[in-house]
């Protein structure tokens, strides 16, 4: 597994949308610190893009990847290798390579302004933290779909739809289920609801670390309550990491029965 | 300004017109306690104070006197009674440091009170660890300035208020720092008062705190960081100018909150990061001009049932809302302010925008009627929520509109 993941990984890493990728977030870093000079804006309005970028990036970047190394796939699976081996491999590679661009596209402008050290670092981390954890969610899921769908058109067009509605459409029905059951104390469910998506549980988790929490009057104080034990942060980072694992999952099991 | 210079000259003629001596309070002065001095003396005399600690319990200040402390004399109450009680008129206490009031349930022990006076002059004194710090009943025509005045407040409970009026009319409360009480600045039925220049930080409460109280001004004062910057409460005609409201930053925080003010103006003044900038309730009549609300979570925040408050040449830049409104039948005016996230544009470059701005989002809305629905800040669903209504809107009030948005910061 650890050859398919390097040799994906080196492949993808002297990709061209690797590199534009990385060059893109080091660019939109770069410019936004230097009209702001002031970190932690810049950490907020990261945060608006990473929910937004990371995952699309990830899906369509997974459904690419695994469609386009179709034949390179064939190859592997002709040699005497395990089947999870070869799509893990190629999932991390995927993954990896995703998350090293926007590390580096977002860390290095920020070590340029001297992030660490300064009381922005747990803030930053925290932004990188998700990106990572995002990237790997939503590759994850595109590979799964991916692996699903023969049809490449199908594959494409569901995958989209996963990153819409993860992005999107949840958040309108959390919102229509919140306004139509006003009558009720609501500050559980929401907090239930939002730590199943994996964005919006990234979003707040930022949120928190923020302090905008204040602005959110109760239900902010119930989650920080709920986040700011170790047992809230324990749970956000199990979900994230169950969201991480379910799809990998998927993969194995699809991945070990698929005729090819 | 001019009452209070001719109510000092007049306390500063009494002096020169009437033969005075002057005494001194040391530990090997004849006098050498102030109980002692105050009992010599007689009206219209000079205590001076030497550097040292007094413990003696209540100092009653019974006579016309002037008492000033030289090098900061401490008067320790060691926890058991009020300190210092002024109970006569024309009396100047100044240059003292005031420590160790003790907490009680049942009196309401300060460092320094005034009681039932009248023309007296409260400076540069120093009060450290005081249930109430300084405490004016039923008193009038007074200056307290420059006092600092420094608790550990722990909950409203058990502590006071650093300068506390009641009953009081025609004072002006001016330079005084006063931190770590329950409120600040406390006034209770107290008419044509001023309060300027003050500093108020860590207070429990509020920083200032009006009740019932009418025909008050205050300005230049800076809060930071209180429980609630200033609650006006059930008062009229009250003057807020050029105040600095900061950091005023939790869960139920605001700069400023207006409960059941009419008639009031608030004007000059700088909301800096507060969750709430302006919280108003049932307020009527208030001018707001000229005034800053930056980085709030939410500037201004006006509930059902305020009529006619006009909103004019404010500046709104980079709230997380800029305005929410719970009724829409109002008439509240929203024109001619300065908006961040205007996106107007301004043909005949007459500096003001040519589309109106509805400066209550729809998110602002939905989370009014849903506040749990906060939880979708800045996710988004909610830019593209806002995006939809901004274009076409259906949902915001239609009366909360700004219909001469201005392109730049007014000055």
């Amino acid at each position: 597994m650890l050859k398919i993941l390097k040799y994906s990984f080196y492949d993808l890493i002297r990709s061209r949308w690797t590199y534009s990728y990385g060059g893109f977030y080091l660019l939109f870093t770069l410019s936004l610190l230097w009209l702001s000079n002031d970190l932690s804006k810049v950490v907020i309005s990261l945060m608006n893009v990473v929910l937004l970028l990371c995952p699309l990036i990830a899906t369509m970047f997974g459904v690419m990847y695994y469609y386009n190394s179709r034949e390179f796939t064939e190859l592997l699976l002709a040699q005497p290798v395990r089947r999870t081996s070869i799509f893990l491999g190629q999932y991390l590679g995927v993954a990896g390579s995703l998350s090293a661009s926007w590390i580096i596209g977002v860390g290095v402008p920020f070590a340029l302004y001297g992030v660490f050290g300064s009381e922005q670092a747990g803030n930053f981390a925290m932004l990188l933290f998700v990106g990572v954890v995002l990237s790997f969610v939503f590759s994850a899921m595109a590979f799964f779909i991916a692996l699903k769908n023969e049809n490449r058109i199908k594959g494409f067009g569901l995958a989209i739809l996963a990153w819409l509605f993860f992005a999107v459409i949840y958040d309108g029905l959390l919102l229509l289920s919140l306004s139509m059951l006003t009558e009720y104390p609501l500050e559980k469910f929401s907090l239930i609801a939002s730590v199943m998506n994996p964005i919006d549980l990234s979003r707040i988790l930022i949120l928190l670390k923020l302090d905008v929490s204040a602005l959110m009057g109760f239900t902010g104080a119930v989650f920080r309550k709920f986040l700011g034990t170790g047992l809230g942060m324990g749970v956000a980072f199990a979900v994230l990491l169950l969201w991480v694992v379910g799809p990998v999952m998927g993969i194995r099991r699809v991945a070990v029965k698929k005729d090819f | 300004m001019f009452r209070w210079i001719f109510i000092s000259t007049l306390l500063l003629a009494g002096q020169a017109v009437f033969p005075a001596n002057t005494l001194r309070v040391c530990k090997s002065c004849p006098a050498n306690s102030i109980r002692e001095a105050i009992r010599l003396a007689s009206p219209c005399d000079t205590i001076f104070v030497e550097s040292g600690t007094y413990k003696e319990g209540n100092i009653l200040i019974d006579k016309e006197l002037t008492l000033i402390g030289r090098g900061q004399p401490v008067l320790d109450g060691e926890g058991k009674t009020e300190i210092v009680t002024i109970a006569s008129n024309h009396v100047h206490f100044e240059g003292f440091v005031i420590k160790n009031v003790g907490t009680s349930y049942s009196q309401d022990r300060a460092g320094i009170r005034v009681k039932e006076a009248t023309e007296f002059y409260v400076k540069g004194n120093r009060v450290e660890n005081a249930f109430f710090g300084i405490y004016l009943q039923k008193s009038k025509n007074g200056i307290i300035e420059g006092n600092e005045v420094v608790g550990e407040a722990k909950d409203e409970v058990s502590s006071g208020n650093a300068i506390h009026l009641w009953y009081c009319d025609n004072v002006l409360i001016i330079n005084n720092k006063t931190i770590g009480h329950r409120d600040g600045i406390y006034l209770e039925f107290v008419n044509f008062s001023t309060v300027q220049g003050n500093y108020s930080e860590r207070n429990v409460r509020y920083g200032l705190h009006f009740m019932f109280s009418n025909d008050d001004i205050y300005r230049g004062n800076t809060f930071h960081d209180n429980g609630a910057g200033v609650a006006v409460m059930y008062s009229k005609r009250i003057g807020m100018f050029s105040n600095h409201f900061e950091e005023n930053w939790g869960p139920a925080a605001y700069g400023l909150l207006l409960k059941e003010i009419h008639d009031g103006q608030i004007e000059g003044n700088t909301f800096q990061e507060n969750t709430v900038g302006i919280f108003a309730e049932t307020s009527n009549r208030i001018v707001y001009t000229k005034n800053q609300f930056i980085q709030n979570g939410w500037a201004l925040k006006i509930s059902g049932g305020c009529q006619q408050n006009n909103l004019t040449a404010n500046n709104f830049i980079g709230n997380s809302f800029d305005l929410a409104v719970h009724s829409a039948g109002t008439d509240n005016k929203f024109d001619g302010n300065f908006w961040s996230d205007y996106a107007g544009y301004d043909l005949d470059k007459n500096g003001i925008g040519d589309v109106p701005h509805r400066p209550m989002k729809l998110f602002s809305y939905v989370v009014s009627k849903t506040p749990e629905s906060l939880v979708l800040l800045r996710s988004l669903f909610v830019d593209i929520l806002n995006f939809s209504e901004k274009v076409s809107p259906i949902f915001t009030p239609e009366n909360v509109v700004d219909n001469q948005p201005l392109l730049a910061e007014s000055t």
